[in-house]
Formats: C-alpha cells, structure tokens, sequence
C-alpha cells in the first residue's frame, strides 16, 4: 500500500459517498453541493492519473459554472429549499434491479478488455500531457474539425439558451 | 547569506532526516510547514494591510485615518481583531448550520491556494504547475461558491440577492480575465507561473499593457471591490452574502477580501511586471523576494487607488461594461495578439522587434477603441447653468444664523 | 501500483448511480445532476485508458464531452426556468403534456 494507493482510495470513496448523496438527498441545494465533491472528487482522481489539465478544466467547467449555475436554477425554480412529498418516482425496484444488471454487465466488459491484467505504467519525470493534447487539438490530422465543430455547438447552445429564457 | 529560505529548509531536511525519518514523509512534512509558513505570512501581512488601506484612504479622503493606537495607529488593526475575537457568534434561525459555517472557511481557503503556485524567488516557489494559469482560474471557483453557500444558508432576503448579484458578476468577469490571461501565456508559451517569470525580458506590461489592464479591471470585479462592489452595497442590500455573520466569522470573509486584493497585486506582478526579476536577483534570491514584494505593493495600491476614487456602478452598467466592452475587446486583443505573434517567429524576428512590435498593436488598439467609442457613445447633453457664487451675503434672514 | 480495473469499476459504480438518480427520482434538476454523474463517469473511464495506453486520443474526448456537458446544461437549465415560468412545477411526473 504506497501513498498513491491511499490517496486513490480516499478520493473514491468520498466521490462514491457523494454521488450517492447527490441522488439520495432531499433538499436540492445539498445535492447541488455534494455534486460539487463529486467532482471535486473526480477532479482529484485525474490528477492521480496525471491529467493536470483535464482535472484543473474539471475544477473551472463543472465546479465553476455547470454546478454554479444549478444552484442558480435551484434559486429560480423552487420556492422553498426543502420540497415536501415523495423524492422518489414509483418504478425504484426495477430501477435499482436494472442498475445492478448494468453494473454488473460494465465489469465484466472491462474485464475483457485486458485492464484486469495491466497496471498502469511508471511515468518517468514529469510528462507533459498539456503540449500534447493542444496539439492533437489542433493539428489537421488528429482533431481540428470536432474542435471547430465543438466552438459552433458552443456559440449555438449561446444562442439558444438566450432564446429559450428571454422574455416574450 | 544569499538565499536564507532554502538554507533554513535544508537544514530543517537534515535535522528530520537525522531523526531517522524516511525521505518521503520528510518531504510531506517540510511542505506542511511551508505551506502553514506561507498561510501565516499571508494573514500577518493583511494585518498590516488593513492599516495601509485606512491610512490611504485617510490620505486620499483630506483625513489622518488611524492615528491613535501606536505609532502612526500602526496598533489599530490589533485593538480590531482583539474586538472582532471577543464578539458573539450569532446563528440565524433556519440556517443550513453546516453549510453556514463551512462558508467562511472557504473564502479564505480559495485565496490562500493561489499562492501555492506563485514564485516568490527565483528558489522560492510552492509548486511549479504546468498549468498554473489555470489554477488560479480554478481556485477562483471556490471563493464563488463560498458566496454563494453564505448567501443562501443565511436564510436571508439581502443575503440571497447578494449573491444573485455575485453570481452574475463574477462569472460574467470571469471570461475577460481568462482572455487577457492568455497573453502572457502566448508570450512565454507555457502555463506554469515560473516558466512566465523566466520569459519576462522585457516586462510583459510593457508588450502588452491592453492585458495588463483588462486583467487589473477583472480582477477588481472578481475580489468585489469598489466600483464593483454591488453584491454588499451597503445603501442597496445593506451588507450582501456575509450580512447574517458575526465575530470571527465576518473576519474571515474581512480577511479573505484583503488577502484576495493583495492576491491580486502578486499575480499582476507576477504576469506582468516580471515576478522577482531585478537587478542581481538571481545571484541574491532574497533581493528576488524583496522585489516581488514592492511590486505586489504597486498592484496592490493601483486597486485600492481605484477603489478610493470610482464611485460605484449600477447592475446593468456592470453587465454591460462587461458584455459589450470587455470581452470582445479581450477578444479583439486575443486574436491580434495571436496572429502577430505568429507572424513574428515565422519572421525570426529579435527580442526587441517583437516586443516593439506587440507594444504599438496595443497602443493601436487603445487608440481605436477611443476613436470608436467617441463616435458611438451618445453623450447625454450638458445643461449649461450660470456660474453662481459659493457664498452669499445673508440677505434679511434671521432665521439661518446659529443659536447660541 | 493499483491496476487499472480499479478505476473502471469506480466508473462503473458512478455510472450506476447516476443512471439510477436518472430513473428514480422526480425533480428535473436532480436528473440533470444524475447525468453529469454519469458523464463524468465516461470521462474518469476515458482518462484511466489514455493513462494505460499512453496515447492521448482518450484526453481530447474528455474534452469534447466537457464542451457538450457545458452546452447541455446551457440549453436544458434555461428549459427548465422556461417551463418553470409557465407551469410553475418542474416534477417531471407532472410534465405529461404529450402524453395526448
């Protein structure tokens, strides 16, 4: 058991615990802030895999605007902070039944892929993923079009999230 | 003598070491105290801030400001937190309890992770991230959230409209701040704050001063100061987020604000007026961290200088400055800037070339900003009213002199 | 060393969640949080690959499921006040307007 293990225990369970809480909890701004440690969470997880970037864009996309603006819609939409009546919809036995089915299916197809087997490998000094993904992102043989698509998909969804909420 | 920090670090190494510690928790251990070294600085030094601002405010106001505890009041800031330790905490009633207390805590955290990354010395640095400019962008995020947790577990109308008002502001300033980021990026051509300071030959405030200020005028709306203030206006919403705490709770947003100012002045002068670099600051790193620390000073008076004379603006006029001025032109800036810069090394031009180059495109673009804005802006017509005299000569009244 | 089955069947296990936040509870919100999970889910699972395979194919996807997941939550909460406005409910188990 080195430090990295520990590490990669404690950060999964506390993203398990809140994800957990996330579907569980009843008053919505609790859910939207164990949201934020489940991301948080995951965010930490990334860099354990060494994605410095991906977990610091984690941290500025999902914890500083997705979530932000949930909590914002939370504000709009309910009244009050703790809704009364059932949390739960009717069918939570064959959800939970088809959940565990679907859990189980996941494993066993990982399985197959041959990472039950491999550890991942030692990284000699410190990799520069950052350089590397900016250029798969740009360069005419890797990435380039889905990136430009990307950036249209962006200023579309602008365009109609300012539509759909503006005043009639 | 030249670099005392790494020489107290070594010999705190060593002393751990020959107390038969492994290597590994030795580093652990040396981090913890570098970073509890670096956290008491910082709240020391707001200590001290707190003084220099109400001095300065004094000063820039026609008044003495601080002047009885002390020497030149310098005790002031110590009668206040000895008052501010002895006060009651009060909880609101409905208040989400946890949620509550967890909030102030974060306002000062999300201001004291900044500073891991930022070199203090050419020797001195917490973290050399590769992705540092980001970082701060990240940490940015929680001192958001912990408004947004005060504001709404307080249980209070003026402090959820605080932060309805916060989250407008600061993820719409969020976006000019990244942009005019960028620049010093492109110009170093990496992420990492150290990496930046290296790169800074020339000063990057002189090859792009655009940024420079577009990034002074973000950050003003990130740490809430005036004019940007409107999340607390006191004559509106009577204190925003914070207005349901207490004591030592209030303190911590208090000193989370001053750090996160002072926090401003480090990254201005870390990005652009080139860090700990000076006259044999390599040689002597103490010299380095002297050096960083006068210009932070700079950053930090130009923002407090600003706060003391603008007087507060309006939330359409923060949206609006933001939406339409700001960000396109960061965004002009951003893609001038880019494509220069490419042209540039494409050319293999000198150091010199390329930052006269990068100075007079901003300069240009300054110029064409004004010239546009004088011919869009329609100025609302001046009333021309007579000159009249201050005093007047009391003309038969009685009734407008003191009683005795 | 842990393998890298660990960090798939953590994904596993988020992914299950957040499917089961999507098909038990009512509030449209809580949904929206549940498919975050599992999206992040996918992503954990697309970093641990890059990590094992050393090739960076798998990072650039994150990316691109970060772009949709900011579009999406742009769109679908500004739907959610929308539909907020009009039927002052979002349970979806109220939002049967289709159902003829």
């Amino acid at each position: 058991m080195t430090g990295m293990d520990s590490l990669f225990l404690i950060f999964a369970v506390i993203t398990l615990i809140s994800a957990f809480l996330v579907v569980t909890t009843k008053n919505l701004f609790h859910a939207a802030l164990w949201l934020i440690m489940t991301l948080f969470g995951v965010a930490a997880i990334y860099v354990l895999l060494n994605a410095f970037y991906l977990a610091v864009i984690q941290v500025i996309v999902y914890i500083g605007a997705i979530a932000i603006l949930m909590i914002f819609a939370i504000m709009l939409t309910q009244r009050v902070m703790n809704p009364s009546g059932r949390i739960f919809n009717k069918n939570w036995i064959i959800a939970a039944l088809l959940g565990a089915f679907m859990f189980i299916g996941l494993v066993i197809i990982s399985m197959q892929t041959g990472a039950s087997k491999t550890t991942l490998p030692q990284i000699s000094g410190q990799l520069d993923t950052v350089s590397e993904l900016g250029q798969a992102l740009v360069s005419p043989n890797a990435y380039v079009i889905p990136f430009e698509v990307a950036s249209v998909l962006l200023l579309a969804a602008l365009i109609g999230a300012i539509f759909v909420s503006r005043k009639r | 003598m030249s670099d005392p920090i790494n020489l107290i670090a070594n010999w705190l190494q060593g002393l751990l070491l020959g107390l038969g510690l492994s290597v590994g928790l030795t580093k652990i251990i040396l981090s913890f105290v570098g970073a509890v070294v670096v956290a008491t600085i910082g709240m020391l030094t707001v200590i001290f801030l707190i003084w220099l601002e109400r001095k300065i405010a004094g000063r820039i106001q026609d008044r003495l400001g601080p002047n009885r505890a002390g020497p030149y009041g310098l005790l002031q800031p110590f009668a206040d937190v000895i008052k501010i330790l002895t006060k009651e905490y009060t909880t609101p009633d409905g208040a989400d309890v946890v949620v509550y207390n967890i909030a102030p805590i974060m306002a000062v955290a999300s201001v004291l992770l900044i500073w891991a990354v930022i070199p203090f010395a050419s020797t001195v640095v917490g973290t050399n991230l590769n992705v540092g400019v980001l970082y701060i962008m990240a940490v940015g995020a929680f001192g958001l959230l912990s408004i947004l947790m005060a504001g709404l577990s307080s249980n209070n109308k003026f402090a959820l409209l605080g932060a309805f008002r916060s989250v407008a502001q600061l993820i719409s300033y969020e976006i000019p701040m990244v942009v005019s980021l960028l620049m010093p990026v492109i110009f170093a051509r990496s992420m990492g704050l150290v990496d930046i300071v290296e790169a800074q030959m020339p000063w990057f405030i002189i090859l792009s001063p655009l940024a420079a200020l577009i990034f002074i005028i973000a950050s003003m709306a990130e740490v809430n100061r005036a004019p940007f203030d409107l999340m607390e206006a006191e004559s509106e919403i009577v204190a925003g987020f914070h207005i349901e705490y207490s004591g030592m709770k209030f303190g911590m947003f208090y000193v989370g604000e001053f750090l996160h100012v002072f926090t401003v002045g480090a990254l201005v002068a870390t990005l652009f007026l080139g860090g700990w670099r000076g006259p044999w600051a390599e040689q002597y790193p103490i010299l380095g961290l002297i050096y960083f620390y006068i210009k932070t000073f700079v950053g930090y008076f130009i923002v407090a200088w600003v706060r003391l004379t603008v007087p507060r603006i309006r939330i359409d006029q923060m949206l609006d400055f933001n939406w339409k001025f700001l960000t396109p032109l960061s965004l002009v800036l951003l893609i001038i800037t880019a494509v220069l810069d490419r042209v540039l090394v494409l050319v293999n031009s000198e150091r010199w070339v390329y930052s006269l180059v990068m100075f007079l495109a901003n300069i240009l673009i300054i110029w064409a900003t004004v010239e546009v804005l004088k011919k869009t802006t329609s100025k609302p017509k001046r009333k021309e009213f007579p000159m009249r005299p201050v005093a007047m000569a009391p003309e038969t009244s009685t009734s407008t002199e003191p009683s005795s | 060393m842990i393998p890298t089955t660990y960090y798939i069947v953590l994904s596993a296990l988020l992914f299950t969640i957040g499917a089961l936040g999507v098909l038990i509870r009512r509030n449209a919100i809580i949904i929206f949080m549940a498919i975050e999970l599992m999206l992040n889910a996918a992503n954990l699972a697309f970093v641990a690959f890059t990590r094992m395979y050393g090739i960076i194919d798998g990072q650039v996807f994150v990316f691109f499921v970060m772009t949709v997941a900011a579009a999406e939550v742009a769109v679908g909460l500004a739907l959610i006040v929308a539909i907020f406005r009009t039927k002052h409910n979002i349970d979806i188990d109220q939002l049967n307007n289709l159902k003829g």
